[in-house]
Parts: structure tokens; sequence; C-alpha cells
């Protein structure tokens, strides 16, 4: 993870964060914030749709594909840092936790200290499932050029 | 991004969605008449109560809003908690915002296949209740009632005569002050009294 | 044509409510379904809710093959009407299915491409053996084993393209179409017939793509690439002014590619078809990919004679839940109808039966 966020990408840390968080768990994710701030809820958590759209042949224009459902939920700490989370799916609890963290990330005093205990752990988990997910997809991998022998 | 954005919307957005339409839809069907919304809302300055509720229960992602200069303060908190796109051109617009009666004719007013596409204008006044008065007769009114407003123009009943002649097409006007609202159907005949 | 107000009927229909809640249950000494066996386990009855009801959410799919007893058209059905109670946020960027994670990936025109012929985990070998080990329940289960890491994969329509022997992608970023917004009108431009295809009945799409292939039009296929997998979902608040990843879907996409003949201005190409549908739907993928090339017959100045390329044909008939609306409505009583139609019936039998008494009596 950059330490430094390259200029053509200002906001490369934030969304990083942000795309942990949407797959996180609600549970976990409170257990590892442990206390929370006071903060005030400026809007959701509702559940509403996201339209995701596709490309023509796979690199075309745009078409719509279908729609998802997403939970999204805006909060203000009492610090005056506002987070704002979209997720996917219906979890309003996840929306609200994630939306709370990513205000309190903003906060450059607690910052450090949150991606260290709270995304670095989560970011780990999930690429080790994604990990897993590819070792099943690559024994599943066709070797034409495998050779057996024949005699023993 | 600003401050206004930190005042919440409807804390029961599904039940005062639900009032303010059910408002709005009785407000049309009887032209004239005075319906109370937005009584627990917090609005963003220069909007009223009325305005800001009509807003969040009609403005959607779905539906360009024009904001006039006056009103563009609330822009920011309208496109938060309604999702609206603002667009620069009324003729662009599904809804209209403003503070003061704006040029009709810009605001698209139909098709004859499709009347329902036009504008609503949704006007900030001073005072409903009071003050001018004019007499509304047509569809929803089983005899001429007044109404009494604050804020509108001189001529603005002839100004709403031109609009109201081009029915089926023409542009439908709510018009809020304070906690209360009224709608003008573009098929209301307005003189006055 | 009026329909006639059913009275007295209330107690009869909360009686067939009961039962079939009953029926839904079915024996109380078996244990009752749970959505997560549902969403675990059928996971392509749940894909196929999903992508015909046109909305994405395992859980609620779920929900609606358990409600719907497993009838998947139903299911769609309530999933069709669940969506229409929420707001719409917005529109994703477009997903990128040449980053998806890859569970299977693989093609019919090219042996040893880069990245290779990942099977994930297919039906094809299977030899369609009933495996009655299934039905003991508790059998161990071991997953793959081994396998190193995936390696780049490169889309085959890439691959053919470098060389200039395929037709592009196609630019623009134009704001497509949206058939949950705007009625379908014609002609109906290529985006509006995907999003159409993409949720259209499985069975028809297949019946179509298969007519294509016994020679109702249809221009020798090859399954260029089927890729399954996840995609992340993006997505642009106005509020935060950048895009953010809200998190992943499962997608097959499938790359049908035909030949073409060219013409005195179009060197010599092959044409495409293009399928993309919610989750692991391989067959839906194929068949759409096949359908979305046959319509696209006349603007590849194809003669235009089965029905797989008129494009009326198969975008009005593609969707199941129309088509069960207008087929079903013939329950709802049509007794006023009837009856005109019986007196019809009766008064020329009476005419007939004169008739022909008349001309016997003149013999």
């Amino acid at each position: 993870m950059p330490d430094a966020v390259p200029p053509e990408q200002p906001h490369a840390a934030r969304r990083r964060w942000i795309a942990v968080l949407a797959r996180s768990d609600a549970a976990e994710l409170c257990e590892r914030l442990g206390t929370l701030p006071a903060y005030r809820v400026l809007r959701g958590p509702e559940a509403g749709l996201v339209m995701v759209r596709g490309r023509t042949g796979g690199g075309g224009a745009p078409f719509n594909l279908g729609e998802m459902t997403a939970t999204r939920c805006s909060v203000r700490t009492d610090a005056g840092c506002v987070g704002h989370a979209y997720i996917a799916g219906r979890n309003e609890r996840l929306a609200e936790l994630a939306a709370l963290t990513d205000a309190l990330l903003q906060d450059p005093t607690r910052q450090n200290a949150l991606m260290e205990e709270v995304i670095e752990p989560l970011a780990a988990m999930q690429q080790a499932r994604r990990d897993a997910v590819s070792a099943k997809a690559a024994a599943t991998r066709v070797q034409f050029f495998a050779m057996r022998n024949m005699r023993s | 991004m600003s401050a206004t954005v930190a005042l919440p919307g409807f804390t029961d957005p599904v039940g005062e969605a639900q009032a303010t339409f059910r408002a709005v839809l009785d407000a049309m069907a009887r032209p004239g008449r005075l319906n109370r919304v937005g009584a627990q809302l917090t609005a963003p300055a220069p909007l009223d109560q009325a305005t800001a509720a009509v807003l969040l229960t009609l403005v959607d992602n779905e539906t360009p809003l024009w904001l006039e200069p006056l009103v563009a303060a609330a822009g920011d908190w309208l496109a938060f908690h309604c999702g609206a796109s603002i667009v620069d051109m009324p003729g662009n617009a599904a809804f209209a915002l403003a503070l003061s009666l704006p040029d009709l004719e810009a605001l698209s007013a139909g098709s004859h296949e499709a009347p329902e596409s036009s504008a609503t204008l949704i006007l900030q006044i001073g005072a409903l209740g009071s003050g001018t008065r004019y007499r509304l007769s047509g569809p929803g009114l089983r005899e001429p009632t007044l109404l009494a407003s604050n804020g509108l123009p001189a001529d603005f009943a002839a100004v709403w005569q031109r609009n109201h002649a081009l029915y089926p097409r023409g542009v439908d006007i709510i018009l809020c002050a304070g906690t209360t609202l009224t709608a003008l159907p573009r098929s209301v005949s307005i003189e006055e009294a | 044509m009026a329909y006639v107000t059913v009275k007295g009927g209330e107690q009869a229909i909360d009686n067939a409510h009961a039962w079939l809640a009953e029926e839904r249950r079915g024996d109380q000494a078996v244990p009752e379904l749970s959505l997560a066996q549902i969403e675990g386990q059928l996971g392509r009855s749940v894909d196929r809710a999903m992508g015909e009801g046109s909305l994405y959410d395992r859980e609620l799919a779920a929900l609606a093959v358990k409600q719907a007893q497993g009838d998947l058209i139903e299911a769609a059905f309530l999933l069709r009407a669940y969506r229409t109670t929420l707001p719409r946020f917005a529109h994703s960027l477009p997903a990128d299915t040449s980053a998806m994670q890859i569970r299977r990936r693989i093609s019919a025109v090219f042996k040893d491409l880069p990245g290779g012929q990942v099977l994930g985990p297919t039906y094809d070998y299977t030899h369609r053996l009933l495996d009655f080990g299934l039905a003991d329940g508790d059998a161990a289960v071991v997953g793959p084993c081994g396998g190193e890491t995936m390696t780049a994969m490169p889309r085959v329509p890439d691959i053919l393209g470098d060389e200039g022997l395929i037709e592009h992608d196609g630019n623009g970023e134009a704001e497509p179409g949206d058939l949950t917004r705007q009625p379908l009108t014609f002609p109906a431009a290529r985006d509006m017939r995907l999003q159409a295809l993409a949720r259209g009945d499985e069975g028809f799409l297949l019946a179509l793509g298969y007519s294509t292939q016994r020679g109702y039009g249809g221009t020798h296929p090859f399954a260029g690439e089927i890729r399954m997998g996840e995609v992340s979902v993006e997505i642009e608040p106005p509020e935060l002014g950048f895009a953010i990843d809200i998190g992943d879907i499962t997608v097959t996409e499938c790359q049908m590619v035909n030949q073409f003949k060219g013409s005195k201005t179009a060197p010599p190409q092959f044409t495409r078809g293009y399928g993309l549908v919610f989750g692991f739907s391989e067959r839906k993928a194929m068949a759409m990919a096949l359908v979305d090339r046959a319509m696209r017959a006349e603007e590849l100045g194809e003669e235009v004679t089965a029905p797989a390329q008129n494009v009326e044909f198969v975008l009005y008939h593609a969707d199941n839940i129309e088509a069960t609306g207008f087929v079903e409505h013939l329950k709802l009583p049509h007794y006023v109808d009837f009856q005109s139609e019986l007196e019809n019936v009766r008064r020329l039998k009476r005419e007939v039966t004169r008739m022909t008494e008349s001309a016997e009596a003149a013999e």
C-alpha cells in the first residue's frame, strides 16, 4: 500500500479503504473499530438500486445490464468529519459502520492506527479469499503438454 | 462539501414523503386549497419548509431540476438528499425552483402526445392565505374559489391565462409559503378578484 | 372489455393462500429450507431468478425461489415487483470484464491461448450420470487441489483484433437507453437489444440460438471465449466526485465469433455476437450471443429471413414476465365476451338448422 499518494490519483488511498470496507463483514468491522465515537447520520442507511452497466462486445459502448441492490449511508462525526458508504447488497449496519469508518479515516490523527488495525487486516483477509479462488481456478487449468510416464 | 449538506432530510423518509405527496396530489385535484407540509423539516436557506418537503418528495436523479440564481445556495443540499441533477437551461428541467415568477414560456410545456412531460414550477412566495386575491375556476372546483397570496407579480392573472390557453400543454405551479402549499394545475382558470 | 369483479371470493382466496402456504412448507417432519441453503446449494436457480428478474441480490433471489416453490419465472416475477419499491441511487461505470477474477475461461477457437483453458466448476465433463451419492447426503466434499497463480487473460477479440481480422467492439460513450424507463421502440439500438436479451427468458433464447445453428439464419458461429467470475462494480457519487468500488458481482460473458464474407467496402472480417448475464449462466450467455448476432443481420447486410433475425419478434417475446402476464390473463373472467360468442354460435347453428329444414321441406 502506497505511503505517498501519486498526484494523478489524489483519492487512491481513500478509494482503496472504501473498497475494503464495502467487502467487509459488519460484525468483524464493529469488533475491530472498538468503541465508536459520537456521530450523527446525515442520510440513510437506506437500500436502493444501482443499474449495472456492461460494454457492448466487452469493450464498446455502454449498455444497461440489470440492477443490483445497494445500501448507502452518510454520517458526520462530532469532530466534524463526513463519511460516506455505498455497499453492494442490503446491509444497513455495514453501510453505517463503513460510513463512520470512512469519516474517521479522514482524521489525520487517527488514520494510521485505523489503517493498521482495521483496514489492513480486512484487506489481507479479502486478498486471501481471492487467492484461494485463484488457486482453485488454476487447478482446473488444462495442462495440454503434461506427459505421464507410461511405464512405472 | 458545504455546510448545508449537514442538514438532514426527512427524519421519517417514507412517512413524510408519502404525506407530502398526498398533499400535493390533493392540492392539484382541488386547486387553491391550502395544505400543510414540512413542519418537521429543517430547510436549508433560503427555502421554506414546505418548499424543501415538496422537493424531497418529487425530485430525484431522473428529474432534471433548474434553480433560479437566488436559490443556488440550496443546490448542494438538494443534490445530496434528492440526488437531483441540476440543469442550466430551464427548458430542460422537469422541475423548476424559484422565489419569484420566472418566464413560464422558458419552461417546457410538454408536447401534444405527452403533455405530462412538461415542467412543474415550485414557486416559493411570501405568504398564502393573505394578500392579493384571485378567483380560480375550472376542473376540481364545483364553484369558483378565492386564493389569497403575497408575492405573485401584478400581471400574474394575464400571464397565467396565456399558459392556461396552451391546454393540454402548459406548466403547473406548486405555490409554497412557510409550511403551506397550494397548486395551480394548468387546467384552472385565474382572474383577479 | 370489462372484467367482472369477483364477489364472495375473499374466503376462497384466504383458504387458497392458506393451502398454498401448507403446500409450500410440505411435510412438517422434514426440515424447512433455509435461504442460506438455497443461496449456497441451488446457486443456478438463484442465478436464473436474478437474471430474469433483472435484480442482482442473491439473498432476495433465494427468498423468491423459496416463496415460489422453485418456480423460477414466478421467482423472477417476485423480484421484478420488489425492485419497484427501491429507489435508484446511480448507474455503475461500465464493468470491466477484462479485469474479471476468473473462475472459468475457455475458448473453442484457440487451444493454447494466453492464460489457458480454465475449466472452472463445470458440468461439461460429468457425463450426465445421476450421482446417487448426493442422495445420501453428508458426503464428504473434497475441493480441487494444487494450482499455481493465475496469469494474464487477454480477451480473444483483442488477440484476433491485433491482426485486424475481427470487427472492433465499437466506440462511443453515449448514454445507453433504459428499458426500465422508456418503452421499447423500433428500430431498437444495440444497447436496448442487449438489455432486453440479458433479462430475457433462457429457454426462448436457447431455442432461437439453436434455430440459427440449424439453418434459420445463422452464420456458423464459434465460441471465441466464455468467461465467468467476479467483476467489481464502481459508481461515482456526486458527493464524492470520484469513482468508488461498491463490491463484486458474478457474471458470465460470451464472445461468439461468426464469419463474414466482406463486401466492396469492408474487408473480410469475423463478426461478433455478445452475451453478458448475471451469475453462472453459461447456456444463456451463449444463446444471447447467438441471438445478438442474428439480430444484427440487417446491419451487416444479410438477408433477414429467420425468426431469430426478426428483431421485433425476438424482443417482443423474450421477456417471460410480460409473456406470462398476457398468457395467464386468460384466466381472468371473460364471461361477457364468451357469452356474446356463445350467442353467436347458437344463432348461427339455428340458422343452419332452419335452412337445412326448409331445404328438406322444399323437396
